[in-house]
């Protein structure tokens, strides 16, 4: 118990920057997997395979390798942001190809006479995207997404191999510090429940809410 | 009598894989015209229709729409897809949307009409097709002819220079046929330009200018109802003629 009392605010720092990754990794995840799910269904050849191949390298490459192309990749090539930053960029744009995927499969569930209904009445592409067939692919999406999000929020400590303050570095300063091990573990897991257990209640929510069948 | 020609089709054919289903077609629409496509399964008589708004593309040939061709995707062609009404065999109302805004929507998104305005058009098309009360309920707690009668004013509401009906009443049970078909008979008779997909030999006869009968994706007679009905020059029209009309 002494480990987490004692060092309360390192807990609570690395708490926060988890937290904070994956908030800001979800919001970009959610945009970007958004505007590629737009492109996988859209009428332009080129933007399909432009969302194609998006999806299938990033969704194809171990997380670890991508945080090395970008960490150390991306600075040889004159782009230098903090490590948090890029942290956040990875981390978005790998779980973007999973919110695409599982975006895409919801528009898939929407009859196909939807869009062709809206497209004959003269919406354009965007208009029927938007006011018809993502509304109600919307809510048969919610519990994927969740997952999605919640696997977000574990993958985030993979960003900690990289000097980002987040909750599983926070166990190598303690280690040395000659506490249990254990424990340490231990409060750290908490940590993530709590963070992961926060997610499941929001989609538990948005789905009560918005996942009514038809 | 001669009319402006509002839709033509020159020489469209179509290919689905091996599969040939429209055949050099020639196939002209009068300004107030009434054309009744028949068939059998099979004959392209949908396809044909869905390909005069674009929503099946054509391998070859030409189709204009008051003398201007179909513009390939893009906001030119939702523009055009505004002119031209649908309405579907299965209904196809917005699911998550109520009949009163299934009807405004794209008033409101293509027309830019404002809400009340559209509303307000939308209150007096639901009148006109005898559902007024039901404006604030959802497709799936209304009938599929008054699903149907909702999809023909949405159809309406973008003020079409013509409507494609493609088996509108196909996936009725026979006692809602009637009230969709009175719709379309009214809608004829105030002379709307109608292009028609359907086994309604009744509305055929009493509605349409013009039966073209359709077989193996080729227009094989394109005549008055009173002639086909009576004397069916081909075959083929004879025998889909003595198969349907039997019972």
């Amino acid at each position: 118990m002494h480990v987490l009392t004692d060092n309360f605010e390192l807990y609570v720092q690395g708490f926060l920057g988890t937290v904070q990754l994956t908030v800001y990794a979800s919001l970009l995840a959610l945009v970007l997997g958004f505007l590629m799910a737009s492109f996988r269904v859209a009428p332009v050849g080129s933007f399909r395979v432009f969302g194609t191949v998006w999806v299938n390298v990033l969704r194809n490459t171990p997380l670890t390798l991508l945080f090395f192309a970008v960490l150390l990749g991306l600075p040889r090539f004159g782009v230098v942001l903090p490590f948090q930053l890029f942290a956040v960029l990875t981390l978005g744009c790998y779980t973007s190809a999973f919110i695409c995927e599982a975006l895409r499969s919801g528009i898939n569930t929407v009859p196909k006479g939807q869009g062709e209904a809206a497209r004959s009445l003269g919406m354009t592409f965007g208009q029927t995207l938007g006011t018809v067939v993502l509304p109600q692919a919307f809510r048969s999406v919610i519990p994927p997404i969740g997952s999605t999000l919640i696997a977000l929020a574990k993958n985030s400590a993979i960003a900690g191999a990289f000097s980002v303050t987040e909750l599983l570095g926070t166990y190598k300063p303690l280690n040395e510090m000659g506490y249990n091990i254990i424990w340490t573990f231990v409060w750290i897991a908490v940590g993530y429940l709590i963070i992961t257990l926060s997610i499941s209640a929001l989609f538990n929510v948005l789905e009560k809410r918005y996942g009514v069948a038809r | 009598m001669a009319v402006e020609p509002l839709i033509e089709l020159r020489d469209v054919n179509k290919h689905y894989g091996d599969l040939h289903v429209l055949q050099d077609i020639n196939l002209t629409v009068g300004r107030g015209e009434v054309v009744v496509i028949i068939g059998p399964s099979g004959s392209g008589k949908s396809t044909l229709c869905r390909t005069i708004n674009r929503l099946e593309t054509i391998g070859s040939g030409e189709i204009l729409l008051d003398g201007r061709p179909l513009p390939a995707e893009g906001k030119e062609l939702a523009q055009l897809r505004a002119e031209v009404g649908m309405v579907f065999q299965s209904f196809n109302l917005f699911a998550h949307k109520t009949v009163l805004a299934n009807v405004s929507l794209a008033q409101i998104k293509v027309r830019k009409r404002g809400r009340e305005e559209a509303d307000k058009r939308s209150r007096e098309l639901l009148d006109r097709v005898g559902l007024a009360s039901q404006a604030e309920k959802f497709p799936a707690q209304l009938s599929g002819g008054q699903q149907q009668r909702v999809a023909i004013a949405r159809a309406l509401a973008m003020n079409p220079k013509a409507l494609l009906f493609d088996e509108p009443t196909s996936a009725l049970d026979p006692e809602m046929i009637n009230e969709v078909l009175e719709v379309m008979q009214q809608l004829a008779a105030e002379g709307m330009t109608m292009v028609v997909v359907t086994h309604e030999m009744g509305f055929a006869r009493s509605a349409a200018n013009r039966v073209v009968f359709m077989a193996d994706g080729r227009i094989v007679e394109d005549r008055t109802p009173e002639a086909f009905f009576t004397a069916p020059e081909s075959e083929r029209a004879r025998d889909f003629l003595s198969k349907i009309l039997k019972h």
